[in-house]
């Protein structure tokens, strides 16, 4: 059999192995121990309520989250041909972060209930994706280094805002939003839980339709347009795709930055630069990494809860600085 | 092979105008003039890069606007300038992106004969023994050449370089120049290159075509072409050209503002 096959069936089967041995202990620990035994079979009500009802929808979210921006991080950092790309750098959780916070702030949650806060951060994201792309468009194409500089002018002006927005509320709302801002995985409404799955997988699906075009970007714009791929289109939907998985990502979960810089980069290391394998690779790394640092994020100081954007800062940073220095030497 | 009639096509900034001629099957054809006379135009012009605003280019008895990228790119190859090079790709994988093109819907893996054709184009360019180099490990004559094998891999019946041996030295220049000539003449490919010098493109092309501030100057074959009047018309430059006694072909010697200073006196 073809040895790049077996090769990339080897990788997907070892990570496939570790998300669900992440899984397992994620069920397990927290701050009341369940036995590996009780898993499949729990004994009484209340394991099945917290296995089932609080730790399960968690997991299902980290696992759709993180393996979407995880592959949002490689969409974006192969078509900007650039490592240090990552989803929020187009400015989306900026636009995002700005209609929570006015969510919160106006009080339009305590009329309409908890699902304003993931429509409040689609709204933002959505405008945001839509005003990025008009202003890189010059000449009908998509220029994709002013792409990035509008990005990130939009992320310092919208963290401004939220600091505006901050600085002239009530004390009262300041937890709400700062909680919000760092990202967390708790979601009491399943139906967001279940489209969040789904938008993450289909998402994945579809990325791998353009896996080759996007191995033929690896050589630039203009040597992809020699291979045959129709540079306009691709580089469209694209972003298009990369832009909804974060909007749907951030809407629910709030900031959880560095997954989507640090996964595609480890898996680059190992893996190698093709898409073919890269993609379905981050994903699987992605969604471990973030159960993983969920898990931590309500265990390491319960029974308080950390936010989850918070742990992957720290662990994705201080792991992206050491493969960096070790790389060098 | 390749018909160009009365193209107009370009930037705001830089038109190409009035470009006519026709390239035949198995011909090497070299593109000359000096820089900013439109010759990277033209090549982009050939791969859909960039719309004619008036004009055709016909391909084979189709006009290339109705061909869309893919079949295009079945045909006609491109070694350009300013390629980009991922690090952490390997020479082997690299030129097989070459087979991207002939990769037919919902193919997800190269085929054997996908895996035979690059071994082949590596054999031909004389990269097989670093195949499983990573590029980042590879010199820029190597590059060349890597980049030439990729084109290869797409099995174009047209070839198209533009300028594939600025920056290397004499070695890598004639090992480069003295491959293509060898596709042209042993498979007959036809290739089309811009080339900056106007010896190599005497010694090796067909015939030439020299560019002038985005129009054709001259065509024909090199002693046609590269006569003394003609070069200082367009280059501005005080040149000598001498025969070269091997095979009688054009060669052009240049002379310094002293020499010239030094000959009035």
């Amino acid at each position: 059999m073809n040895k790049k096959l077996v090769n990339w069936l080897g990788w997907s089967l070892i990570l496939i192995l570790v998300v669900f041995i992440v899984m397992l202990l994620s069920l397990c620990i927290g701050s009341v121990k369940i036995p590996l035994s009780q898993i499949f079979n729990p004994s009484d009500k209340i394991t099945n309520e917290i296995l089932f009802k609080i730790r399960l929808p968690r997991i299902i979210l980290g696992f759709a989250v993180g393996g979407a921006l995880a592959i949002a991080g490689v969409i974006l950092q192969g078509l900007f041909r650039n490592p240090l790309v990552e989803p929020y750098t187009l400015g989306i959780s900026g636009g995002a972060g700005v209609f929570v916070c006015l969510n919160i702030v106006l009080k339009i949650y305590q009329k309409f209930g908890v699902i304003t806060f993931p429509i409040a951060g689609f709204l933002g994201a959505g405008l945001v994706i839509i005003l990025v792309y008009i202003l890189s468009i010059k000449k009908g194409k998509l220029r994709i280094q002013g792409l990035l500089l509008t990005g990130v002018m939009i992320s310092f002006i919208s963290s401004s805002l939220i600091m505006l927005i901050m600085a002239v509320t009530k004390s009262e709302n300041l937890h709400g939003i700062v909680f919000w801002i760092m990202g967390c995985l708790e979601e009491p409404n399943t139906f967001l839980v279940k489209m969040t799955l789904l938008i993450s997988i289909l998402g994945l699906l579809i990325s791998y339709i353009f896996c080759l075009d996007l191995n033929a970007f690896s050589c630039g714009e203009e040597e992809a347009h020699h291979l045959g791929i129709d540079v306009e289109k691709t580089k469209r939907l694209l972003f298009i795709l990369a832009s909804v998985l974060t909007g749907v990502c951030v809407s629910v979960a709030g900031i959880i930055g560095f997954v989507g810089l640090l996964v595609p980069h480890l898996m680059r290391m190992f893996v190698g630069e093709d898409h073919r394998i890269l993609l379905l690779s981050s994903y699987l790394c992605g969604a471990g990494f973030l159960i993983f640092s969920d898990t931590l994020a309500r265990t390491i100081i319960s029974p308080l809860e950390l936010p989850v954007g918070v742990i992957t800062g720290v662990i994705g940073g201080t792991l992206f600085i050491y493969v960096l220095t070790k790389r060098g030497k | 092979m390749l018909e160009i009639k009365d193209l107009v096509c370009g930037y705001d900034s830089f038109l190409l105008k009035n470009i006519s001629f026709k390239v035949n099957s198995s011909e090497l054809v070299g593109i000359i003039g000096p820089n900013g006379s439109g010759k990277t135009t033209l090549i982009r012009a050939i791969t859909k890069l960039v719309k004619p605003k008036e004009g055709k280019i016909i391909y084979q008895g189709k006009d290339i606007t109705k061909l869309n990228f893919k079949e295009l790119a079945r045909e006609i190859a491109v070694v350009s300038q300013d390629a980009h090079f991922p690090e952490k790709i390997k020479v082997k994988d690299f030129v097989l992106l070459g087979r991207i093109p002939h990769f037919k819907r919902l193919q997800f893996l190269e085929t054997n004969k996908d895996l035979e054709i690059a071994d082949e184009a590596m054999r031909l360019t004389g990269i097989l023994k670093i195949k499983d180099r990573f590029l980042k490990e590879t010199s820029g004559g190597e590059r060349q050449l890597v980049l030439i094998a990729r084109a290869l891999a797409q099995e174009p019946k047209l070839l198209l370089l533009d300028e594939p041996t600025t920056h290397l030295d004499i070695t890598h220049k004639i090992k480069i120049l003295d491959l293509i000539k060898r596709l042209n003449k042993k498979y007959g490919l036809t290739v089309l290159i811009v080339l900056h010098d106007l010896n190599l493109a005497s010694q090796y092309c067909d015939r030439l075509i020299l560019l002038k501030e985005g129009e054709i100057y001259k065509i024909g074959t090199p002693s046609e072409v590269l006569t003394y009047q003609i070069i200082e018309e367009v280059y501005k430059t005080v040149v000598i050209v001498k025969e070269n006694p091997l095979n009688s072909r054009p060669y052009i010697f240049l002379v310094s503002q002293e020499e010239i200073r030094r000959r009035q006196r």
